[in-house]
C-alpha cells in the first residue's frame, strides 16, 4: 500500500471510530428536545420531557440516593485507594505483595455478576455469623462500591506516585522534616491531581453501576441505574433522553474545562 | 544489625498497606470462597435458601450436584461457549477499530492529542447504561437507522436489528472501545519511534516497518486492552439483556436469571465459579501485563 493510501485508510478509520462513539450520543441529545414521543419522528422542539423528568418522583429520589452513595463511595475509595497506591509504589517488596497487586488488578476486569453474587452471599453469611449487616440496603451497596472503586483509585495513584520526583521529598527529609510532615506538605500536594481524578472516577463508577447494586441492594434502596434499567427494559421513554442529556452535558462541561486548563498550562510552559 | 527495623507489617507503613489490603481481602477474596461453598449446597425452601454444608452429626453434606447439572445440560455449555465466542469476536472488533485510533492519537501534536484523548474519555465518563439505551433507540424497528434507510429507499421494510447478534456485537464494541484505546495509546505514546525511523532509513517500507517494529513493540498494550475488553465482556449482562437475541445464551444473563427469577442461589453460585475458572488465565495475564507496565513507569 502506498504512503498516501495508508494515510487515507488510517484517517478514515479514526474519523469513523469517533463518529461511532459520538453519533448515538448526539442523536440521544437531539431527540430529548423532540415534541413527539416517537424516537424517529421529529415533532418540533420542546422541553416537555425535561418537565416530565422533574415531575417523576421515583427518578428524582433514586437520583438523590445514587448521588449520596457516589459521594460517600468516592471519598472512602479515595482514602483506601491512595493508601494502596502509595504502598505499591513506595514500599518496595513486602511479604504478600504479589497477592496485593492481584487484589488491585482483578476488580478492574472481574465481571460484575461475579462481584455482585459473591458479595451478596458474603453479606448473607456475615449476617448469619455475626449479625451484621442486617438485611441489605445503602450500607451494603456502599461496601460493594468501595471495594471495586478502591482498585481503580489505587491504579491512578500508583501510576502518579511512581512518576513523582522523589528528590523533593528527600530534600524535605534531609532538611529535618518528619516523614509524616514531608508526606503532608510535599507528597500529598504533588499527588493532588491523581486524588482528584481518582475521586471523580470512583464517583462515576458508583453512579453508573447497575449489576452490583442490584445484587447488594435491599427493598427501598433502588439506585438511579436500577430505575433507568427497569424503564429502558420496557421500551423507549423520552424522559430518559432528557436525563441522559443532563448527564452528558455536565460530563462534557467538566471534561472541556479540564482539557482547556491542561492545554493552557502546556502552552504556558 | 542491632538497630533492627520493625517487621514491615508492624510498622506505620504496614498499617498504610494493611488497611486496604484487609478490606480487599475480606470483601473481594473471601467472597469467592463463600460462593464456592454455597455452590456445593442444594437449593432448599428456607432462609437463606441453601442447604447446610455439614449434617447435624458433623459429616460433610456438600455435593457437586450443581456442577453435574451444568455439565450435563447442553444449554449451559452453549451459554459458556457463546459468552467466550461473543467476547472474543468483540475484542477483535474493538482492536481493529481501536488500534488505528490509538495510533493516530499517539502521533498527533500535543494539543490535538489532548483533545482527542478527551474525546475518547468523554463517552467513558458518561453512563454506560445510557449509552446502551442510545444504541437501543437507534436500532429499534422504528429507530433512526431504519427511518433513514427507508427514507432513501435502500430498504422497503425495517431491518430487525434489536434482539440480534448484530446488535450484541455493536453494543459490546461501542461501550468497550475506550478500554481498548487507552492502554494501546499509553503503550504507543511511550514507544521509541526512532526504531521505526531506523527501519525505514534502512530501506524498510512503511507498511513493513509497522508490521515488524511498531506492532511487536505494542504487544503489551494490545494484551492489556484485549483483557480489559474480553474478561468483562464474557460476563456481560446488560448488553445481552437489552440488545441481544434471547436465544443467544450468555452466562451473565443465565446467572442473573437463575438468581433473580428462579431464585436458585446454589446453581447461580456454581455458574459464577465456573465462569471465574474460565477467566483465571486471562485475569492472571492481565495482572502480569499491568505489573510490567507499572514497573516500566517507575
Amino acid at each position: 500500500m502506498s504512503r498516501t493510501g495508508s494515510r487515507v485508510a488510517l484517517y478514515s478509520v479514526v474519523v469513523g471510530g469517533f463518529a461511532f462513539l459520538y453519533l448515538p450520543l448526539i442523536v440521544l441529545v437531539v431527540f430529548s428536545f423532540n415534541a413527539s414521543k416517537l424516537v424517529s419522528v421529529w415533532g418540533g422542539w420542546s422541553v416537555e420531557w425535561y418537565a416530565e423528568l422533574f415531575r417523576n418522583e421515583q427518578v428524582l429520589s433514586a437520583a438523590w440516593l445514587s448521588i449520596k452513595i457516589a459521594i460517600i463511595n468516592a471519598t472512602g475509595a479515595t482514602l483506601l485507594g491512595t493508601m494502596a497506591g502509595l504502598a505499591l509504589s513506595r514500599f518496595g517488596r513486602f511479604g504478600g505483595r504479589l497477592l496485593f497487586t492481584g487484589l488491585i488488578a482483578a476488580p478492574l476486569v472481574m465481571p460484575d455478576v461475579i462481584i455482585g453474587i459473591s458479595l451478596l452471599l458474603t453479606f448473607v453469611s456475615m449476617e448469619q455469623l455475626i449479625g451484621w449487616p442486617v438485611g441489605r440496603g445503602v450500607d451494603t451497596i456502599l461496601i460493594a462500591h468501595i471495594t471495586f472503586s478502591t482498585a481503580y483509585v489505587a491504579v491512578v495513584v500508583q501510576s502518579r506516585a511512581s512518576g513523582l520526583d522523589r528528590s523533593i521529598e528527600e530534600a524535605a527529609l534531609d532538611l529535618g522534616a518528619r516523614p509524616f510532615t514531608a508526606f503532608l506538605l510535599v507528597t500529598l500536594p504533588m499527588l493532588a491531581p491523581a486524588l482528584a481524578s481518582g475521586w471523580l472516577l470512583a464517583f462515576t463508577l458508583s453512579l453508573d453501576d447497575l449489576v452490583i447494586a442490584s445484587f447488594t441492594s435491599g427493598p427501598g434502596s433502588s439506585t438511579l441505574p436500577m430505575v433507568i434499567f427497569s424503564k429502558v427494559r420496557l421500551g423507549v421513554s423520552p424522559d430518559i433522553n432528557a436525563l441522559a442529556t443532563l448527564l452528558i452535558g455536565s460530563v462534557a462541561l467538566f471534561a472541556g474545562l479540564a482539557t482547556w486548563m491542561q492545554i493552557r498550562r502546556m502552552n504556558r510552559t | 544489625m542491632a538497630a533492627r527495623r520493625r517487621p514491615f507489617w508492624l510498622s506505620g507503613r504496614g498499617a498504610v498497606a494493611g488497611i486496604p489490603y484487609l478490606w480487599l481481602f475480606v470483601f473481594f477474596l473471601v467472597p469467592f470462597a463463600i460462593v464456592f461453598r454455597i455452590s456445593l449446597s442444594e437449593p432448599v425452601l428456607a432462609q437463606p435458601p441453601y442447604s447446610p454444608l455439614f449434617n447435624a452429626d458433623g459429616s460433610f453434606a456438600g455435593s457437586l450436584f450443581n456442577y453435574e447439572l451444568l455439565f450435563d445440560d447442553a444449554l449451559y455449555r452453549a451459554g459458556y461457549f457463546n459468552s467466550l465466542m461473543v467476547a472474543g469476536i468483540s475484542t477483535f472488533i474493538t482492536l481493529l477499530i481501536g488500534y488505528p485510533m490509538a495510533y493516530a492519537i499517539a502521533r498527533a501534536t500535543p494539543t490535538v492529542r489532548n483533545l482527542l484523548l478527551m474525546a475518547v474519555m468523554l463517552p467513558f465518563w458518561s453512563s454506560f447504561l445510557l449509552r446502551v439505551y442510545a444504541l437501543k433507540t437507534l436500532m429499534a424497528d422504528t429507530g433512526l437507522v431504519n427511518a433513514l434507510l427507508l427514507g432513501i429507499g435502500v430498504i422497503d421494510t425495517p431491518i430487525r436489528m434489536l434482539q440480534t447478534d448484530f446488535a450484541l456485537y455493536v453494543g459490546i464494541s461501542y461501550t468497550y472501545l475506550p478500554f481498548m484505546i487507552l492502554p494501546l495509546y499509553a503503550t504507543l505514546e511511550r514507544l521509541d519511534w526512532s526504531l521505526v525511523e531506523a527501519a525505514e532509513d534502512l530501506g524498510c517500507r512503511p507498511w513493513k516497518a509497522f508490521l515488524l517494529v511498531t506492532l511487536p513493540l505494542s504487544v503489551p498494550g494490545i494484551i492489556a486492552g484485549a483483557m480489559l475488553v474480553f474478561i468483562p465482556a464474557t460476563g456481560e449482562f446488560v448488553i445481552p439483556n437489552l440488545l441481544g437475541a434471547s436465544d443467544t445464551l450468555m452466562v451473565g444473563r443465565m446467572l442473573w436469571d437463575t438468581f433473580f427469577n428462579e431464585r436458585d442461589w446454589t446453581l447461580a453460585s456454581a455458574l459464577a465459579v465456573v465462569l471465574l475458572l474460565l477467566l483465571v488465565v486471562p485475569i492472571m495475564l492481565f495482572q502480569v501485563v499491568e505489573n510490567r507496565r507499572q514497573g516500566a513507569e517507575a
